[in-house]
């Protein structure tokens, strides 16, 4: 079992780089013959093929090319050079990177900036140099391959025409909204009259990646061009050579008119273009836009809803005011907490995306699952299609059997959007033994337990393991609350036992919580970090200790609310509150999610290894509510009423008996929205601060990771650690002392927090 | 390094010379002639590796006769004949031409890649339908184009094993016809009507049948694995190598025009005439079609728009035919009074990716079958490579003659270098004959036993690919005369 939630994976991806901007340059340049290289340039080059310019972007210092300063005034050299070259009739950008076309720009440039004016500055200059890309009398094909995000998409359609491959590493997207900004170098401008006005909002409201194929057809591209495989040069660099030849026909095509830049309309696009040009209708699109946006963000996340006003400028009031609205709102953005606080936790997400415990002595090829369950299927269904041959072991043929359709319906899934073919679904599968004994497993490299959370089971499983294993062969444990070493004390190798906390469900959730003992070695604990990244996952390792870091946090805000609710606090409501703070499932229906019993069974065990600070709810509510059959979604019953096939949900009327019986009166004091609120979070954020003091966590990005992509911690707010940062842990402290005087030590600050509300220089985020 | 064009002006006279003036070209078909024979000459006086790949205590296996039916443009003249009709007319061929005893085969073989599902086992009802005894088992076999020579194998291993003496191998491809299904949801729900038990059922399945059921399911060109289909393989192939339309273009045409030129010389001696029940007789390939370069280019291409390079021109077309060849040992063949036209030796089946080396057998089966041979390329005489695409072959002959590819993804040290021009496909070859997919394997095979006779040659290769990534190669020897 593990901690669920419905968090929603996609709102903070990886691969995130942001739209950045190129400085403008002046008009009047000097004219010279254009030189083949110009040794001078590290990061763009030009050639000239008959009368094309090709101009190649390559970032020496990177695996992946970003709008660096660097790379935009070589860019604007060579541009000039371009248009002033008379043996000049037009151009093809492209990379000369194998798989990156321009990944976006550097944060850094933004987070440079110290007032607002400075970031709408530097669009402003974004979106006049892009203005005379569009105008250029010369046209210029953008020849994609690999990521074309951020200010690399803006950069590409401000250019006359596009070509891409077919890869599955070319994607095109505007990702700013996901650190919290917007597209700041003409990208709200354009991409409402290149896609239509829903597929923009659409594109920039979720920053989600758009494959070619999908691009080809949206209109974002014109042309595609399909990866090559082995001929005289390596793929990759062949499909590059093939996407130049390919842009540079295109470019000519364009010169000598085979190639028109406006298309032909068809019915569809007419009618929409028509229905668009209504100013009700669009009013309409901005109010249900805006509507939704709200809905989804309660409001909490400002970038949403500046695209939306940039794009309304522009479309109403002409493009001066579009790109004015434009940049400043960007200028905005960037200096929001809410941009710093996304920022950050993409930093995290690319720091825990690293395996710093090196490289693993032998890597994972086999790897033995233990439980078919949702956990284990869903474990296995992660590392099957990674090139691991996993064994999906189970001690009945039903339990097994319904994994196994776990794991088949999760490729089958892909196959009906088209991600993957049947034949890789099949080829994929292969991979997969489903058993119900030991056989094979001397092959083993690793065997992932998941099997019922009971320490006797655990202990018989791994005397079972060990002794079919062979030696080198790592031994994980998946549970969210026992410790880890009380798990080992039945192995006779600890130093090869380690824990492996993921999260339900397991391919949708990114994060995964290792958990290392004293005993555990160094390559145990690199190679269960490397099975993770290969499995998608983004990484927190963390002490051992009750709880560990993630579930330990959780069971004093699941205790919170639990009070919340015997003090009469309505399920709704309680939900309303915490969605309304930013967390993306409210309490309680997480603990629907989660399951009324494992709740009961976390809040029991770490009540027992805590103490009385992790008091607050009474536990015989969770353990009454588990004897009538209330164990949440799974049994169709728990703080709600589940109906199979109906997305809406009634507080279980049954409830109302339970918590009546355990009835507490709210002391008016502490009792507000706001103080609700407050109690369930700062009851988290202090916890999380405790793990920090005690070394259960290794430091404050990984905390920040962890709540958020495993608990659902308001991204909003980046983190416990970065609200401490953001609200002040004086605040907060303020705020705990005055819980504290009505509950007691429940909301007894740790001393690091003090340290820190005393101290006001001191940050946990530089 | 190769410049495969260079090699064609070898043959062809070089682009600049022609370029509008293709007409002109067409008449000079005597620029082939002094290659050819000028090549035959040069042979005579190589040494080769090797005298004879005859290998002590293995059986002699010869090919004694290869025929084969007209190759037409499917939708032509056999439009109304079912695929075992085609294959009987080249069975019944084999028979006239050899004088063969119908009871004197041990065991008929046949292949073919789109089946029609009434005669699953066309091997049977060909030779059944074609007066063979009823006493001769048969089989049918397939491996997408290279089905028969599956075939021939398959009779060879049979020889091999001492299991038979006299084998009739042969393949057909019928595409004037094809197996259209109903959709899965009609043959559904078609099957549980059968199953239905009162009126009331059929009623109530025949009422759920909707418009959707009705669309029907077409035999799919693509790849099962990859559904791509193989025209848009071989133009990524084609672009991997950096094969341009041009070369393709020119390739094509050479292959028309010496195809051209072996029919009005009477070099296709493995054609059989057909009396077409309820039609005329037919004696000819109808496919080949020497054009212009101007022509070919005009054509737009026909897989990867706008900028791909595979066009109508440069590929094979669809085609009906068969073909059969009578296999022997070489003791029983000359015990019955036949004298072998070549030896059947060592031969090769590989396969590779199906995504982006689909079309590349050639090239990997080529220096397999060399090295177990223990011959060199210029120990070869005769090539006959099947051509699918123009690019296809381009892209194999540059992958042959790259060290590079060689090293990387074929773990050799060296290339074995690209086959010499001026011994390769000279009949024409499949882009210009045509390609009945079950068939070519033969007309390969008998192709290269009646060039080692025409042009005195001693060791012929032949070389093939096939869907699902997969290709074949054969060494052949001639017969001493």
């Amino acid at each position: 079992m593990s901690l669920s939630s419905t968090l929603n994976g996609s709102y903070l991806t990886p691969r995130l780089r942001i739209n950045k901007v190129l400085p403008y340059f002046t008009s009047h340049t000097e004219t010279h013959v254009s030189p083949k290289i110009d040794s001078s340039r590290t990061h763009v080059n030009y050639e000239v093929k008959e009368d094309v310019a090709v101009i190649r972007m390559n970032d020496p210092t990177s695996k992946v090319n970003t709008l660096s300063v660097q790379m935009q005034n070589e860019m604007i050299e060579v541009f000039n050079e371009v248009l002033a070259n008379d043996a000049v009739q037009s151009a093809v950008l492209i990379s000369s990177k194998p798989g990156c076309f321009i990944a976006g720009a550097d944060i850094n440039m933004i987070q440079a900036c110290n007032t607002s004016e400075e970031v709408t500055k530097l669009s402003q200059e974004g979106q006049k140099m892009f203005a005379r890309i569009e105008n250029s009398p010369k046209p210029i094909v953008a020849a994609i391959n690999g990521p074309c995000l951020g200010g690399g998409l803006e950069f590409a359609i401000a250019c006359q025409y596009r070509v891409a491959t077919k890869s599955k590493k070319t994607v095109l997207g505007t990702p700013e909204v996901m650190l919290g900004l917007l597209p700041g170098a003409g990208g709200t401008q354009r991409l409402p009259k290149m896609v239509g006005i829903p597929g923009a909002f659409d594109m920039m409201l979720t920053g989600r990646n758009i494959r070619a194929d999908k691009a080809k057809k949206m209109g974002l591209v014109h042309q595609l061009v399909d990866p090559l495989g082995p001929g005289l040069k390596s793929p990759e660099e062949r499909t590059i050579e093939y996407l130049e030849e390919v842009a540079i026909q295109c470019a000519k095509g364009i010169v000598n008119k085979k190639i028109s830049l406006t298309k032909e309309k068809g019915m569809m696009q007419k009618v929409q273009d028509y229905v668009m040009g209504i100013e009700f209708v669009r009013q309409q699109i901005y109010k249900t836009v805006t509507a939704k946006v709200m809905k989804m963000s309660k409001g909490l996340y400002p970038a949403p809803l500046k695209i939306i006003e940039s794009v309304k400028a522009g479309l109403e009031q002409g493009p001066d005011s579009g790109y004015l609205a434009e940049a400043q709102n960007f200028g905005k953005l960037a200096m929001t907490s809410e941009s710093n606080a996304l920022i950050g936790l993409y930093h995290g997400q690319v720091a825990c995306k690293k395996n710093r415990f090196g490289v693993p002595e032998r890597p994972v090829k086999n790897l033995a699952i233990l439980g078919a369950g949702l956990m284990g299927a869903g474990i296995a269904q992660v590392t099957v299609d990674k090139g691991i041959h996993t064994v999906l072991k189970d001690t009945t043929v039903e339990g097994l059997s319904r994994g196994q359709q776990q794991v088949y319906k999760g490729l089958n899934d892909k196959t009906k959007k088209k991600t993957i073919t049947s034949f890789e679904r099949d080829f994929t599968l292969a991979s997969l033994t489903g058993q119900l004994d030991y056989s094979g497993f001397e092959k083993a490299d690793m065997v992932i337990e998941a099997v019922f959370e009971d320490l006797n089971i655990k202990h018989r499983v791994i005397k079972e393991v060990e002794a079919v294993i062979p030696p080198h062969c790592i031994f994980a444990t998946n549970t969210s609350a026992l410790p880890i070493k009380d798990i080992a004390a039945a192995s006779i190798r600890p130093e090869k036992v380690i824990g492996m906390h993921y999260f339900s469900p397991v391919d949708k959730m990114q994060l995964l919580e290792i958990i290392t003992t004293d005993k555990t070695s160094k390559d145990t604990t690199a190679s269960a970090v490397a099975v993770g990244l290969k499995q998608g996952k983004v990484i927190i390792v963390v002490g051992d200790g009750p709880g560990f870091y993630t579930t330990r946090c959780l069971a004093p805000m699941l205790a919170e609310a639990v009070r919340l609710l015997q003090e009469g606090v309505d399920p709704k409501k309680l939900d309303a509150l915490t969605t309304g703070f930013g967390f993306p499932v409210g309490a309680a229906t997480l603990a629907d999610e989660v399951g009324i019993d494992v709740a009961a069974h976390v809040a029991e065990d770490l009540g027992k290894a805590f103490g009385s600070r992790f008091g607050g709810g009474n536990v015989e509510v969770l353990k009454t509510m588990v004897e009538k059959g209330f164990k949440g979604r799974k049994s169709g019953k728990g703080c709600y009423v589940y109906t199979p096939g109906l997305k809406s949900k009634d507080v279980n009327p049954d409830i109302e008996d339970v918590l009546g019986k355990y009835k507490l009166t709210p002391n008016p004091l502490v009792s507000s929205d706001s103080d609700v609120q407050y109690r369930l979070v700062s009851r988290f954020v202090n916890e999380a601060v405790m793990c920090l003091q005690e070394g259960i966590l290794n430091g404050p990005v990984e905390g920040d990771i962890g709540a958020v992509f495993g608990l659902g911690f308001p991204p909003c707010l980046g983190g416990p650690f970065r609200f401490v940062d953001t609200f002040g842990a004086n605040k907060l402290v303020e705020k705990m002392k005055r819980y504290e005087e009505v509950y007691g030590n429940h909301f007894t600050p740790c001393q690091l927090l003090l340290d820190h509300a005393k101290d006001s220089s001191k940050r946990f985020h530089k | 390094s190769l410049c495969t064009s260079n090699i064609i002006s070898n043959i062809l006279p070089p682009v600049s010379l022609w370029t509008g003036t293709a007409v002109r070209y067409l008449d000079k078909k005597e620029s082939v002639k002094p290659v050819i024979s000028t090549g035959s000459e040069q042979r005579k006086v190589q040494t080769k590796s090797k005298k004879t790949l005859a290998k002590p205590g293995v059986k002699n296996i010869v090919l004694v006769e290869g025929v084969r039916t007209p190759f037409l443009l499917s939708g032509t003249t056999y439009a109304d004949l079912m695929p075992h009709d085609l294959a009987r007319a080249a069975l019944q061929g084999l028979l006239h031409k050899t004088s063969l005893p119908k009871d004197a085969v041990d065991y008929i073989i046949y292949g073919t890649v789109i089946q029609e599902v009434k005669t699953s086992n066309v091997a049977r009802e060909a030779s059944l339908g074609a007066g063979f005894s009823d006493k001769i088992p048969s089989h049918t076999v397939t491996m997408a184009c290279i089905s028969s020579n599956v075939a021939m194998t398959t009779g060879v291993g049979l020889i091999t094993a001492g299991q038979c003496d006299t084998i009739v191998a042969g393949g057909v491809e019928f595409m004037s016809d094809v197996p259209i299904r109903h959709s899965r949801k009609m043959r559904k729900t078609m099957l549980a009507l059968n199953r239905a038990k009162t009126l009331g059922q059929r009623l109530s399945l025949i009422g759920s049948i909707r418009m959707a059921h009705l669309t029907p399911e077409l035999p799919a060109v693509a790849e099962f694995s990859t559904a791509e289909t193989m025209g848009h393989s071989a133009d990524r192939l084609a672009a991997a190598f950096g094969v341009t339309r041009l070369e393709q273009d020119e390739f094509a045409l050479r292959s028309h025009t010496l195809a051209k030129q072996a029919q009005d010389a009477g070099l296709l001696s493995d054609v059989i005439s057909f009396k077409v029940p309820g039609r005329d007789t037919v004696a000819k390939d109808n496919g080949i079609r020497p054009s212009s370069m101007e022509q070919l280019a005009k054509l737009k291409p026909a897989f990867i728009k706008p900028h791909g390079t595979v066009t109508a021109a440069n590929s094979s077309f669809l085609t009906d035919g068969a073909s059969a060849v009578l296999i022997m040992s070489e003791e029983k063949a000359l015990a019955m009074g036949y004298k072998p036209k070549a030896y059947l030796r060592d031969f090769v089946f590989v396969s590779q990716d199906p995504k982006d080396q689909l079309l590349l057998g050639p090239a990997y089966g080529t220096p397999k079958v060399l090295a177990r041979a223990g011959l060199t390329m210029d120990d070869i005489d005769v090539f006959e490579f099947h051509e699918a695409f123009a690019g296809q072959i381009m892209a194999n002959l540059k992958a042959l003659d790259s060290d590079w590819f060689a090293q990387t993804y074929m773990g050799r040290k060296v290339k074995v270098g690209a086959p010499a021009m001026e011994k390769f496909n000279l009949w024409g070859g499949s882009l210009s004959l045509g390609h009945p997919f079950g068939a070519t394997g033969c007309r390969l095979v008998t192709t290269v036993a009646h060039r080692l006779l025409k042009e005195g040659g001693q060791y012929g290769l032949v070389a093939a690919c096939a869907a699902g990534g997969q290709g074949h190669a054969m060494v052949i020897e001639a017969y001493p005369q």
